[in-house]
């Protein structure tokens, strides 16, 4: 029975740890990816992972114990970097997240190749890139840091939603008629980068996107209000995460691949859902 | 208006983007109860200086200063529609509502008031029927109306409008100059970029065209 079998495996802390970090990784996520996905910024999630890609290469090469000392600092500053310089850079927005999405990701392979000692370099990248296993492996200092990082996001998003909206909808109204907007969008900057280097935990750098982008997306087909696709993007994007862990668990497939999977199906579904809206409209 | 108070002086200014000046060395002033409109070719700066009276852009040289206790969060602007605007996922009163959030810097949620005032300022642009609309839904005309009504949520004293008729057909046009108007009888002060010379003429007490960088009084 498959019932008896995800009982026997939840009696394991480790499937425990998975549970509750991809739950508040997916909510996280979801909740930034509607701002991001309509300010345009869909691919950010995709760049910042390879950042800290990169970043985490360097820390394996300096050999430091904590790597999120390294990672959580990199990603941040380059996340500011990519957000904050807006309208006047001289390379403009989404040129300059190819650019050091894909600069990142060679760097950082370049790096572990070089200098790693372990003997299956071709297996730890990836590991790093899909994440393959590494969510089964979390140890609870790891599990609290998120947690904390979470809650505190989460936090962020709840005290300030009107203000992301404001500058979501339109930034230049927003500054003229007096909202800070330098400051939020640094808000908004360090916290992607945040959640972006906690998902890497859960579906590894190359599918961090999905976690940002389809939530919003399938919420945003059906539903009409802001208020609705958040709540909305937030609930399909913990189900799926959900589904995603639970089918890996079972049926022994890789865990990132499998949520991003779940995730592919739920905008189906709600592409469908939408179409039936306007044929009855 | 001898006695007005001057709400915006502009000293020397000079606007631009890169290495291109598109307001050169501009003295000027906007007094409280003034209804200007901008007028000028594509590409003279009337929004360039529009922008900058917003905030927006920062001066290369010279300087644009808020008097008279004229503070940013007692202006309303209504800028051009963006292309992420026409296609968001909003409704129509969240997005009206949005106009207060430079007036209360932490508060979580909308007070009453708040909610009173976003109602009136729908009734006056006649979009109180849209209210739980979705705005990407909306045709062009009741886009630009739902934009108004959020710019004058957040105006209190000082009203900037960026092209507001651009794309509306003749009744939607003559119901935003009536609005416009009536809050200019109210006492609101309105600064106008338009291409309708015409019209927007009839109700200005003041107009500055962008092709001669002259200025006359009427």
């Amino acid at each position: 029975m498959p019932i008896d079998k995800l009982l026997f495996y939840l009696d394991f802390p480790f499937v425990r740890y998975a549970i509750i970090v991809g739950v508040l990784v997916s909510l996280c996520s979801s909740l930034l990816g509607v701002t991001l996905v309509l300010k345009r910024y869909s691919y950010i999630g995709d760049g910042l992972s390879h950042v800290a890609f990169g970043a985490l290469a360097i820390a394996a090469v300096l050999k430091v114990t904590n790597n999120m000392l390294i990672i959580l600092p990199v990603t941040v500053a380059v996340a500011i970097l990519l957000l904050c310089t807006g309208k006047n850079a001289r390379v403009k927005g989404d040129a300059a997240i190819a650019m050091v999405s894909v600069g990142a990701l060679a760097l950082g392979y370049l790096l572990m190749n070089l200098f790693s000692t372990s003997a299956n370099i071709s297996g730890d990248v990836c590991t790093t890139l899909f994440g393959s296993t590494s969510i089964l492996t979390l140890k609870a200092g790891e599990v609290y840091l998120c947690v904390v990082l979470s809650v505190v996001v989460l936090a962020i998003f709840v005290l300030f939603y009107h203000k992301i909206f404001a500058i979501t909808f339109d930034e230049n109204f927003a500054q003229a008629t007096g909202v800070n907007t330098a400051f939020f969008n640094l808000l908004i900057a360090v916290v992607v980068a945040v959640i972006i280097v906690l998902a890497m935990n859960l579906v590894g750098a190359l599918l961090v996107s999905a976690l940002v982008v389809f939530p919003a997306l399938s919420a945003m087909r059906v539903f009409k209000s802001f208020f609705a696709v958040t709540v909305a993007a937030a609930i399909i994007s913990v189900v799926c995460s959900l589904v995603g862990i639970l089918v890996a668990i079972l049926a022994g497939t890789p865990v990132g691949s499998t949520i991003v999977a779940a995730d592919i199906v739920a905008f189906g579904s709600f592409y469908l859902m939408s179409l039936i809206q306007s044929k009855e409209a | 208006m001898v006695n007005a108070q001057t709400l915006i002086k502009c000293r020397q200014l000079t606007l631009g983007y890169g290495s291109k000046d598109l307001v050169r060395d501009l003295d000027y002033d906007i007094n409280e109860g003034d209804y200007l409109c901008i007028v000028g070719h594509n590409g003279s700066g009337k929004t360039t200086f529009l922008k900058g009276i917003a905030g927006l852009l920062s001066p290369k040289s010279g300087s644009i200063e808020l008097c008279g206790g004229l503070n940013r969060n007692q202006i309303g602007y209504l800028p051009q529609m963006t292309v992420v605007q026409k296609d968001f996922p909003a409704s129509v009163e969240e997005i009206v509502l949005s106009a207060f959030q430079g007036k209360h810097r932490l508060l979580p949620f909308y007070k009453s008031a708040h909610r009173e005032r976003a109602m009136e300022c729908m009734a006056l642009t006649r979009t109180e029927s849209l209210r739980k609309s979705c705005f990407r839904e909306l045709s062009g005309g009741q886009k630009q109306r739902v934009l108004l009504a959020r710019a004058l949520c957040a105006a209190e004293r000082l009203l900037l409008l960026d092209e507001p008729v651009t794309g509306l057909d003749p009744e939607s046009t003559g119901t935003m100059y009536r609005v416009i108007e009536d809050l200019h009888q109210k006492g609101m002060t309105v600064v106008m970029v338009t291409h309708d010379v015409d019209t927007a003429l009839d109700d200005a007490t003041r107009v500055m065209d962008f092709n001669k960088i002259s200025t006359k009084e009427r």
